[in-house]
């Protein structure tokens, strides 16, 4: 029996991570493929159409995975800045700024999704509803520390000023996540708890599967952006001229 | 399966738009994440690596790299 230990500190040194990455790409490419093949299928095919929205609720099945991902992201985003800015360890700082933009990009969808499903729902695209309003938010705390760490020409500059940005802007997730039930909305509650499933299984199933795959993709997204940024930013390192050789 | 055709289908129980809406804006978004993102790394692999003289760090992720530490 092997009682060699993982060196866990090996992978937080750009030269270890960046060959790494390139390995686990084809993988979550390949995964986040079929998971959304399977997911769409059971949503379009296999679940049936909801008594009180008729086919309008089909889009729960992208809108919910999106909205939590731009949570989960937003909170992976500020940990890996926390731990770059805590502990100096720069791959942390960049795997931040590689998170951002998937982060923007499906808070952006749930935003959009959400519209296009308050018209049929409720008859509006928009209202200023606290759960809507805190989503919100969350778009601008993503562009805001896009545009800071973009505005500063010193990486590691951005990467603190960034980094504190993210750490208070947490503030916000919890409130968008309690805020159906701190707020009388016009929003829904929690479609599912731990405790129960208000939905029928084939239909928590496509949403699930979903969420799997949008985690997969920004799995595989983020790490090919992550390789691109220490590419561009340890293009002194002698270890990327062999890497790339 | 519930649609009866095609058209069934794409009707979405009159609420196509908003569905197809939802799906389209979502997949042109993903898509043109993935487009901009391997632009990115083409643009990248046209950066020369430029290493500088081995400085103590340089040296330090070296040993790293090769499991000498």
């Amino acid at each position: 029996m092997s009682t060699r230990r993982i060196n866990w500190y090996k992978y937080a040194a750009p030269a270890n991570f960046y060959p790494l990455a390139g390995k686990m790409i084809p993988f979550f490419t390949v995964v986040t493929v079929l998971l959304f093949i399977i997911g769409l299928y059971v949503g379009f095919f296999v679940a049936p159409t909801d008594f009180q929205q008729g086919e309008s609720y089909r889009i729960i099945f992208i809108h919910v995975p999106a909205a939590w991902m731009g949570m989960f992201l937003y909170m992976l985003m500020a940990v890996y800045a926390g731990l770059g800015w805590a502990f100096n360890a720069r791959l942390g700082s960049m795997m931040a700024t590689a998170i951002s933009t998937t982060g923007a990009v499906f808070t952006f969808i749930s935003l959009v999704t959400g519209s296009l499903w308050g018209k049929p729902a409720w008859g509006v695209y928009w209202v200023w509803d606290a759960r809507m309003t805190s989503t919100l938010i969350l778009m601008f705390l993503y562009i805001g520390f896009i545009s800071l760490q973009s505005s500063i020409d010193d990486p590691r500059r951005a990467d603190r000023a960034g980094a504190v940005l993210a750490l208070v802007g947490l503030i916000n997730v919890p409130i968008i996540y309690f805020s159906v039930q701190w707020w009388n909305t016009l929003h829904q509650g929690a479609t599912f708890t731990a405790r129960s499933f208000k939905m029928a299984p084939s239909m928590l199933w496509a949403m699930l599967i979903l969420l799997a795959a949008c985690w997969m993709y920004s799995i595989a997204v983020v790490l090919v952006r992550v390789r691109c940024i220490i590419r561009e930013r340890e293009r002194e390192a002698p270890w990327l001229a062999e890497a790339v050789a | 399966m519930h649609w009866s055709s095609l058209s069934d289908f794409i009707r979405m129980g009159g609420y196509g738009f908003y569905v197809w809406g939802s799906y389209g804006v979502t997949f042109v978004l993903l898509g043109g994440e993935i487009l901009m993102l391997l632009k990115r790394r083409r643009d990248v692999a046209r950066i020369p690596a430029e290493p500088k003289p081995e400085t103590r760090k340089a040296k330090f992720e070296t040993a790293m790299v090769s499991d000498k530490l």
